[in-house]
């Protein structure tokens, strides 16, 4: 078994237009910095990414907006964008926006095999137009489907060569989820160790979901906003 | 006096208690965590995969690797956690939270809330406001009682597309604590030299007076 790959542009060398890709991250916290510019690099087009938001306007998922490589976005907040607004209200991209909650769970449930399901989020507002509701104990429900991707692209701060993958801090968010629910699931980490390097307690995502690993060359990491207390 | 807007938050700081576990949301609300009573332990959780968020970090505690929902530098405490969003989100839908705080453009009296998007003016997603008002134990309002524009935000129905329905508990403004009961909007709290009348003026839905109305004390 050999899972690991030189770098970013190997790890997405059969990645085609018109891919479906979940990207772990947070605004800007916990991206794959290296997966987002190797396919920025490549110029595959008519994407559909799957990602909590899309950057900002030059930064993260943004960079692949500029190029007009993304033909949909799910997610479920895309503020602080403005060529995003701007393809948006020029009918360029599509849009399907979730609660964030409902994002993470129908991730986890791609992932887990599961045919989707019912949760209160959301019920009575726009999100449940188009969808089945029920009242279940007492409370009206809507059902959601599960989310499958063709590729996870992740960043995680320590893996194996196995893919065992730990996270840092909040830079978790939606990867261990995203790496369960694609056909195949890349990690760039900040360290690649060897095996047994990592407490087999502390393994976020156990090696099974990963595809291909690599060490990524250099994180950015930028930050959108900078709040400081005085020293 | 109406309360400025540190008041307001400071105000609805006066509803945690020992032990809670409360999420906070952009704007206003984040303001709460500075008026936490003395003595008690709240712990604040952060949707993107946080319990325990400290300060905001100095110059050199920044770590881009940790940030709050409003994707803010933030600090960790004694006793912090992490989480991915799934689990996040199911400590919100399944109501582990005890109280979210948070604004809104436009509440009624039923208790629906709206405050995601303006239809046609913008667009940035509900992120994860409609999981919060359908999953905290409570869910309070903080918000001014008037829109910039003039407009009353304390409506018989919501005219902005919703964020949820039948889900908000107290409102807390400038100029009052509202409760939000079956039978309706009921006045419980005035700013200091406010009058009951002041406050039914910026309010669409008749408001019943509580008969222990008292005055806000901050």
């Amino acid at each position: 078994m050999n899972k690991v790959v030189a770098n970013a542009d190997e790890a997405i060398r059969d990645l085609q237009d018109g891919a479906v890709i979940m990207s772990g991250g947070f605004g800007l916290c916990g991206n794959p910095e290296n997966l987002i510019k190797a396919i920025h690099r490549k110029g595959v087009k008519n994407l559909t990414i799957i990602s909590n938001n899309c950057g900002t306007t030059d930064k993260g998922l943004g960079i692949l907006l500029q190029t007009r490589q993304v033909r949909k976005m799910v997610s479920s907040y895309v503020g602080e964008n403005k060529e995003f607004e701007r393809q948006f209200l020029a009918g360029e991209l599509e849009v399907e926006l979730n609660p964030q909650g409902t994002l993470a769970e129908r991730i986890r449930a791609g992932g887990a095999g599961l045919g989707g399901f019912f949760t209160p989020t959301g019920a009575g507002t726009q999100i449940a137009q188009g969808k089945e509701s029920r009242v279940l104990d007492g409370r009206e429900m809507i059902f959601e489907k599960p989310l499958k991707a063709d590729y996870a692209i992740v960043r995680a701060w320590k893996g194996d060569k196995w893919g065992n993958l730990v996270f840092r801090k909040t830079a978790r968010n939606f990867s261990p989820m995203m790496c369960t629910a694609a056909r195949i699931t890349i990690a760039e980490v900040e360290h690649l160790v060897e095996l047994g390097e990592l407490d087999p307690d502390q393994v976020h995502v156990p090696s099974v979901y990963v595809n291909r690993i690599f060490q990524g060359t250099s994180h950015e990491k930028p930050i959108e906003k900078r709040t400081v207390r005085k020293g | 006096m109406p309360l400025t807007r540190e008041q307001i938050a400071a105000r609805a700081a006066q509803e945690l208690r020992d032990g809670y576990y409360v999420n906070l949301g952009i704007g206003m609300p984040t303001l709460v965590a500075n008026y936490v009573p003395k003595g008690i332990d709240v712990i604040f959780q952060s949707e993107n995969g946080m319990l325990g968020i400290g300060p905001y970090p100095t110059e050199a505690e920044i770590d881009p690797d940790l940030i709050n929902a409003g994707k803010e530098t933030v600090t960790e405490i004694r006793g912090t956690s992490y989480f991915s969003s799934a689990d996040s989100f199911a400590m919100i839908r399944g109501g582990h939270i005890d109280i979210a705080i948070l604004g809104a453009m436009e509440v009624s009296e039923q208790g629906d809330i709206a405050n995601w998007t303006i239809p046609g003016k913008v667009l940035k997603g509900m992120g994860g406001a409609m999981d919060l008002v359908s999953g905290a134990k409570r869910v309070i309002v903080a918000m001014e009682q008037v829109a910039r524009d003039g407009s009353k935000k304390l409506l018989k129905e919501c005219r902005l597309p919703l964020t949820g329905k039948k889900c908000v508990n107290t409102v807390m403004s400038e100029l009052a604590v509202i409760d939000i009961t079956p039978q309706g909007l009921l006045l419980r709290e005035v700013a200091p030299g406010v009058a009951a009348d002041d406050v039914q003026k910026v309010t669409e839905p008749k408001l019943r007076i509580s008969p222990e109305l008292r005055t806000i004390k901050i």
